[in-house]
């Protein structure tokens, strides 16, 4: 049997996913040790997970690295790379949306000053909407750019909209929704094919049973 | 001779297919570094990426450093009836490499079969599209697809057009999650969910295909396109090349272009596709050509980026010159590399040098010295 090298993106949401394959069948006791180490394998079932950070996932698995990973949605759009986008596990339900003061009325004969983390899917909306806008690339503390007059609105993720409220901001339209989803990278599809369709398999049992 | 010791895997690939090509009567075909930009730009869509490099010539001509071949090999094929041009390449081109925005020389070699092409050329260009993986890896996988078969299914959905984008994307990505939603919200009608669920699956043999496929085969268009691409399923089982063929209609490339037959080829330990290519009949249209046409390119930059063995050392033998003179020293080079061997004569060791032996001078003479 193959190895599957998975790549979990760190932090809570990666945790959870974990759980999630261990129950599914794919255990790795030594995960859950307190250190520092990064690459966790148990070839008793065939795996090898490793820690990454969340953007760095899809690249990972872009890049064969990985053979599959949990990735949100947010960074596939973002960054589209060329994977198969297995399963939605519907863990980490967000969405993208685009917020503004609750002062703030937009003014369509003035270009739009948009900052956000995600410069291609807010490129990509008002594209579509043919609205000229200015992106303000930032890559951490997007809502204190309008609090700031740095931009008129923001495009960011969205969970309870807490951290929106706090800064007297408020979402104002919904791009997408966001959850995780399970990708794998096109090469290692064609030659680990039983053991990608066996994971994915069990785990969406796994997810239609814990329904 | 030459010392294959000294080829990299690219090279040796590209000679074995030169050779391979060379066997199917396909004919080298070399062309200038750059073009005219109005070719590329008339044909955006048809090139991988859309970033290329341009500059004007003494006349203020706009010339383009060129980012693909085959664009250059339909304009040089001969326009007539009953013609058949057989031609082979191995080329840098020039683009933007993937999830970079930075440009790339890439190696790139391929085959284009343009004229009065029948079931008998697309089976020779898949095969040797097959052949070409065999070339290299052990363990390879053509994906094999069609696009007249899967537009003339699709067509009986009668889609709205960003339905049937969002449609077709899902299927590029085996994204069955996102269909199901879309049929959930009403987008998607049950026959068109049914219908992507098939398209997105990986079938090992024409039997499992076509089972699948049937109950979506139900105008003429299909029908024949489904019986030309069994015909060819089976020319290649029949050469014994169909183990290593997966049917994956996932593999849509661009519908305004290609017209029957599409692939895409994979190799173990290479993250990307190495191959890809089809029959591009529509292509032929838009040039003003009312010929048919089918070709692939492989992309060698990937397997020189695949996982590599690291050298153990930088030499075969370090000669130690220990003070003879130059006419001796060279005498024992000669002697020691004779067998194919990399020879290094130095004064001294050289710092991080790596040497599987070391030899020193002895009078006239090259001595053991010692084995690393």
């Amino acid at each position: 049997m193959e190895m599957i090298n998975v790549a979990l993106p760190k932090g809570r949401l990666g945790e959870k996913v974990y759980d999630f394959f261990e129950r599914a069948g794919y255990p790795c006791p030594s995960i859950k040790e307190p250190n520092r180490k990064l690459i966790f394998e148990n070839p008793a079932c065939g795996v090898r997970y490793f820690w990454v950070k969340p953007s760095d996932v899809a690249i990972y698995v872009e890049r064969g690295a990985a053979d599959i990973g949990v990735a949100g949605k947010d960074i596939l759009l973002e960054y589209e790379p060329d994977v198969y986008e297995l399963l939605d596990l519907g863990f980490g339900k967000c969405r993208m949306a685009v917020a503004a003061p609750k002062t703030f009325r937009d003014d369509p004969a003035r270009t739009l000053r948009v900052a956000t983390k995600f410069s291609n899917i807010a490129a990509a909306y008002y594209a579509e909407k043919c609205r000229d806008i200015d992106i303000i690339h930032l890559n951490g503390s997007i809502e204190i750019a309008p609090i700031l007059g740095l931009s008129d609105v923001i495009v960011d993720i969205v969970e309870t909209g807490k951290t929106l409220l706090e800064n007297d901001l408020e979402p104002r339209e919904t791009i997408v929704p966001i959850s995780a989803r399970l990708i794998a990278n096109k090469s290692s599809y064609k030659f680990k094919s039983d053991e990608i369709l066996t994971m994915k398999e069990r785990v969406a049992a796994l997810l239609e049973n814990s329904k | 001779m030459i010392n294959e010791k000294l080829l990299k895997p690219e090279e040796k690939a590209v000679y074995a297919l030169r050779a391979l090509y060379d066997r199917y009567g396909y004919t080298p075909y070399k062309m200038s570094k750059f073009e005219e930009y109005d070719l590329y730009a008339k044909n955006k869509d048809f090139l991988i990426s859309e970033g290329i490099i341009t500059f004007t010539d003494t006349r203020g001509k706009l010339l383009a450093l060129k980012p693909d071949v085959t664009l250059s090999i339909i304009k040089n094929s001969r326009d007539a009836d009953k013609n058949l041009s057989k031609m082979y390449y191995n080329e840098n081109v020039y683009r933007i490499a993937k999830g970079s925005h930075v440009f790339k020389e890439i190696m790139q070699a391929g085959l284009e079969c343009i004229g009065d092409i029948d079931a008998y050329h697309v089976a020779e260009v898949v095969s040797l599209a097959l052949r070409s993986l065999a070339v290299l890896s052990d363990t390879y996988m053509l994906d094999l697809s069609h696009v007249g078969l899967i537009g003339a299914m699709i067509d009986t959905l009668a889609l709205e057009k960003p339905v049937l984008k969002q449609f077709l994307s899902a299927i590029e990505k085996k994204n069955a999650g996102e269909l199901s939603a879309l049929a959930k919200s009403g987008v998607l009608s049950e026959t068109a969910l049914g219908l992507a669920t098939v398209l997105l699956k990986e079938y090992r043999s024409l039997d499992e295909a076509r089972e699948a496929l049937s109950p979506y085969l139900l105008n003429d268009e299909a029908k024949d396109a489904y019986a030309e691409f069994a015909a060819l399923y089976e020319a290649l089982s029949a050469l014994g090349l169909s183990e290593c063929v997966r049917i994956d209609f996932s593999v849509i490339n661009h519908r305004g272009y290609y017209s029957g037959v599409v692939f895409k080829g994979y190799v173990k330990g290479v993250p990307d596709s190495v191959l890809a290519g089809g029959q591009y009949d529509r292509m032929m249209r838009k040039m003003g050509r009312r010929d048919g046409a089918i070709g692939f390119a492989v992309y060698l930059d990937a397997i020189a980026s695949g996982k590599k063995e690291q050298a153990k050392f930088d030499v075969d033998v370090l000669l130690l010159k220990n003070g003879a003179n130059a006419a001796d020293v060279l005498a024992a080079v000669e002697n020691l590399s004779k067998n194919g061997a990399r020879v290094l004569a130095t004064e001294t060791v050289l710092e991080g040098l790596r040497a599987e032996k070391t030899f020193i001078m002895q009078g006239k003479e090259a001595a053991l010295y010692g084995n690393d």
